[in-house]
């Protein structure tokens, strides 16, 4: 079933952490194996990368922790390797890291000389999204990676139950565009010719962490973003090129949109004001963060918006 | 299974089958005066709300309920099977009011997908916009919604009117058997996709007809019955409609029943 949700402050920053995670954490029972946020921090001038160096499953073999330690050197040695010089990096959890860094290289052969790292995936990358993902609800994971607090200006986020691959934090939501900075998507759905386009977007380079029918909108489109369009065509086209079921929504550094299917099969409450854009798949996690009678609509299908600040 | 609801950080259990608070006790907080009752619905759970209007409805003989704050959550006034009059002061979530025989309701907000889902008989006006599957299968008794509805109103409908102030997604009217669908604004794509019986007024445009579903001719009936149902519930009428009823192009039914034609065969 899964649900998703995205909110954008129009004019000001706000405690994003805490809102998204109020509206996932109201969705738990659309989806409770795993919980996802891309958040957008003010941006920094220095390059985020979030990644992991093992799956939360992974069994813990008695190497486990010295496997990690030995990955993480390898991490900051690539990463002076490849010219990025180091501010900082923090363990969120004993695999999950956010490293800080100066970097004005391609991001794509900064991700791939990380992911050939064994274990490494390459979670997210930008100079304002961060993305965050685990098993378990909104607020184990917000706990777990201290979310609540996090000021930004947009996010979305996504509770995950897993029906076309694995329960572990490759195949949760929200996907990153590799290897696009600040692009991320979440998907409520199924795509039924998902392997067409894995093939399409692996011939021209790119790399799938998981068997996840979701990660190739990221992909797709950040390649179609890459190539000139601006995100709302990209996102038009997609709706003629993706076949299947499907309400998703996709951020980039400063804007927050949404697209669904020409069925309308999935869906979207959506609340729009001058100040704020708040959309989920269902209502009640948007009293979540507006305590207050509102008045919803329901895009409908073939709908593709876009809000920008 | 424990979790964590969705109103506050109260608990709620589910025993073995997956239902939702096996041991639920109904709150009792509702102030009763007069035959009428009102309460507030901001920190009791589904199953504490339903419990509630049922205790009102059934044990204390209440015919005028008002709820405040359903805050938008699911399946609340499920199955009720009473004439009684139940006003909803915000909005409801999915599937509100399923199954329900008799109730006039008012909500006061709009309401998630599937709302009045196989209702049988009685009145449901919303004010604000409704989300997708509204109707579905709905039997008797008159569905009103004063904003916009989602895609799929009306999906199996077997009697009953519905009536929508403004647009209406696609595939409305899918496979319907009889009853009525008003739509004042638009419809969306494949009108009427595969419908048995009964009749569909659009007073905008229509972005496509389904499967068919042809355009049909206006009588003298269809007048008075669309300025009835306007007059009832004191909205505005479009200057026009147009009537869309099925083609029968895809009854291929031979007329004896499935127990029967195995005793031909």
């Amino acid at each position: 079933m899964c649900g998703i949700a995205g909110i954008i402050h129009r004019n000001q920053t706000s405690d994003v952490g805490t809102e998204m995670t109020a509206m996932l954490q109201s969705m738990k029972h659309r989806g409770p194996d795993s919980t996802g946020y891309a958040l957008f921090g003010e941006p920094t001038g220095r390059t985020l990368i979030r990644f992991k160096l093992a799956d939360a499953n992974d069994p813990r073999d008695f190497d486990f922790r010295a496997r990690l330690q030995r990955n993480r050197a390898r991490v900051e040695a690539r990463l002076r390797e490849i010219g990025a010089s180091i501010d900082r990096i923090d363990a969120e959890t004993e695999y999950a890291f956010r490293a800080v860094v100066r970097y004005n290289g391609d991001l794509k052969t900064l991700a791939d000389y990380l992911e050939d790292i064994p274990g490494c995936e390459v979670l997210s990358l930008g100079t304002s999204l961060e993305i965050v993902k685990d098993l378990g609800d909104a607020n184990e994971v917000a706990s777990q990676y201290e979310l609540r607090g996090f000021q930004g200006t947009h996010a979305i986020g996504h509770v995950r139950m897993a029906t076309e691959s694995d329960v572990d934090i490759s195949g949760a939501h929200p996907y990153w565009a590799y290897p696009f900075a600040d692009v991320a998507v979440v998907h409520n759905g199924q795509l039924t010719n998902y392997f067409q386009w894995r093939r399409r977007l692996e011939r021209s380079g790119h790399r799938f962490q998981s068997e996840c029918d979701s990660e190739i909108i990221a992909v797709y489109l950040a390649e179609k973003m890459a190539n000139g369009s601006g995100l709302k065509d990209a996102m038009e086209e997609s709706l003629d090129e993706l076949d299947g079921v499907f309400t998703y929504m996709a951020v980039t550094k400063d804007s927050l949109g949404v697209a669904k299917d020409e069925m309308a099969a999935k869906p979207l409450v959506l609340y729009e004001s001058d100040d704020m854009v708040v959309m989920a798949s269902e209502e009640i996690a948007i009293r979540a963060v507006l305590d207050r009678e509102i008045d919803t609509s329901d895009p409908y299908e073939r709908q593709v918006l876009v809000w920008t600040r | 299974m424990d979790q964590v609801g969705s109103s506050g950080s109260r608990r709620i259990t589910y025993d073995a089958r997956g239902l939702a608070e096996p041991h639920a006790e109904v709150p009792k907080v509702s102030e009763i005066d007069a035959g009428r009752a009102v309460f507030d619905a901001a920190k009791l759970t589904t199953r504490q709300i339903n419990l509630e209007l049922r205790w009102l409805i059934y044990e204390q003989g209440v015919r005028d309920v008002t709820v405040l704050n359903p805050g938008a959550k699911h399946s609340i006034g499920v199955g009720i099977l009473q004439r009684c009059k139940i006003r909803f002061a915000g909005s409801l979530g999915y599937f509100g009011l399923g199954v329900i025989d008799g109730p006039e309701v008012i909500i006061e907000g709009r309401v998630g997908w599937s709302v009045c889902e196989n209702m049988m008989s009685g009145v449901v006006v919303i004010e604000k916009n409704a989300g997708s599957l509204t109707g579905a299968a709905i039997r008797g008794g008159d569905l009103v919604i004063k904003g916009s509805v989602g895609a799929r109103t009306g999906v199996d409908q077997k009697g009953a009117t519905i009536l929508v102030g403004g647009d209406a997604g696609a595939v409305t009217g899918f496979m319907m058997q009889r009853g009525r669908i008003v739509i004042c604004g638009n419809a969306g794509p494949s009108l009427g996709d595969s419908m048995y019986d009964g009749t569909i007024y659009v007073g905008g445009r229509v972005a496509s007809l389904g499967i068919d579903c042809i355009e049909g001719e206006w009588t003298d009936a269809d007048t008075e019955f669309i300025d009835r149902k306007f007059r009832i519930y004191g909205m505005d009428k479009p200057s026009s409609f147009q009537k869309f009823v099925c083609g029968k192009q895809l009854y291929n039914y031979d007329n004896l029943e499935p127990a029967e034609r195995k005793l031909v065969l």
